[in-house]
């Protein structure tokens, strides 16, 4: 059974919660809608860089503080600065536009829109209230993931860690100039 | 407070669905081959948000809020943090993920000068 406590006095912030979720989630919808109907490559980046904002504020608002602030670091300040590093080594104009004929965007976002009516419907018709079971807890889930980290999840962080050194030396390797023979 | 404006798993679940619709959308109907990749991260993004909200709602991971007030006072509880360890590797993962395919795509402009993936169809048959 879901365990919704009163409102109390204390948390004046509870007020404004859903009207920030509201607006994260709008955000995060709007921008990503917006990035399918967008021809230009920058666009594209910058509703990313809004969306992936988006998802940060959502992971705020799922009490994922640490997730929040691993999100804003490694993917908008990472994984998108590769993105617009990528733009910039790919064009020689910067408003490179390739065009795709009217059916093929209608058949992609017509897909697009098939899976997640499936997904809605799925979603609808799964009664997910019963499993809802809020439990309350100290601020210390940060250390609970350091801890997690080297105890129960050590494996897969060390085969990440492997992974990133081999992703690291293949990048490299792969974009590196060509010398000449 | 208002139950119209309480904000339960449905609401996260139905914003990442959106997302995941986005991302298979943008995949299908990009050229270039950066854009691909985006609608990719979106798809992602999804899947992260997908794990943290069931870690949250679901399992009865993570502390309430000082923004919701939601959960149950005077009980503590050792909060499960699995779907956030998922969604850590799915960061991991996903930054991994965009490193290869932007040097595969750094190759491919430096043999074909474009980033646009129609040409990219010498390995057919």
């Amino acid at each position: 059974m879901p365990i919704l406590a009163q409102q109390t006095a204390a948390e004046p912030l509870a007020q404004v919660a859903p009207y920030l979720f509201f607006a994260f989630a709008g955000v995060v919808c709007l921008s990503a809608w917006a990035l399918v109907f967008s021809q230009n490559i920058v666009r594209m980046a910058v509703y990313l860089l809004l969306t992936l904002g988006g998802v940060a504020g959502l992971y705020f608002m799922l009490n994922a503080e640490f997730l929040a602030a691993i999100q804003l670091i490694v993917y908008v300040g990472g994984t998108l600065i590769l993105i617009v590093f990528g733009v910039m080594l790919t064009s020689k104009n910067p408003f490179l536009q390739l065009r795709v004929k009217g059916w093929e965007v209608l058949l992609g976002v017509g897909v697009g829109l098939a899976i997640m009516g499936l997904l809605v419907f799925a979603l609808i018709s799964t009664d997910l209230s019963r499993r809802s079971r809020l439990v309350a807890g100290g601020y210390e889930h940060v250390a609970l993931i350091g801890k997690a980290l080297l105890s129960a999840y050590l494996v897969p962080f060390e085969v990440a860690a492997v992974l990133l050194l081999v992703v690291m030396i293949g990048a490299a390797f792969m974009a590196r100039k060509r010398a000449r023979q | 407070m208002n139950p119209l404006f309480s904000i339960d798993l449905h609401h996260f679940l139905f914003v990442s669905t959106i997302l995941v619709g986005a991302g298979i959308a943008t995949v299908l109907t990009k050229r270039n081959a950066i854009g691909i990749l985006i609608g990719v991260e979106l798809v992602l993004n999804a899947a992260g948000v997908n794990f943290v909200a069931f870690n949250r709602y679901a399992w009865g991971g993570g502390p309430p809020s000082p923004l919701m007030a939601i959960g149950e006072p005077g009980q503590p509880v050792t909060p499960l943090i699995d779907g956030q360890m998922f969604a850590i590797f799915i960061i991991v993962l996903a930054a991994a993920e965009a490193a290869v395919a932007l040097a595969i795509f750094l190759n491919f402009y430096n043999n074909f000068s474009s980033i646009d993936v129609e040409k990219a169809d010498e390995l057919r048959g």
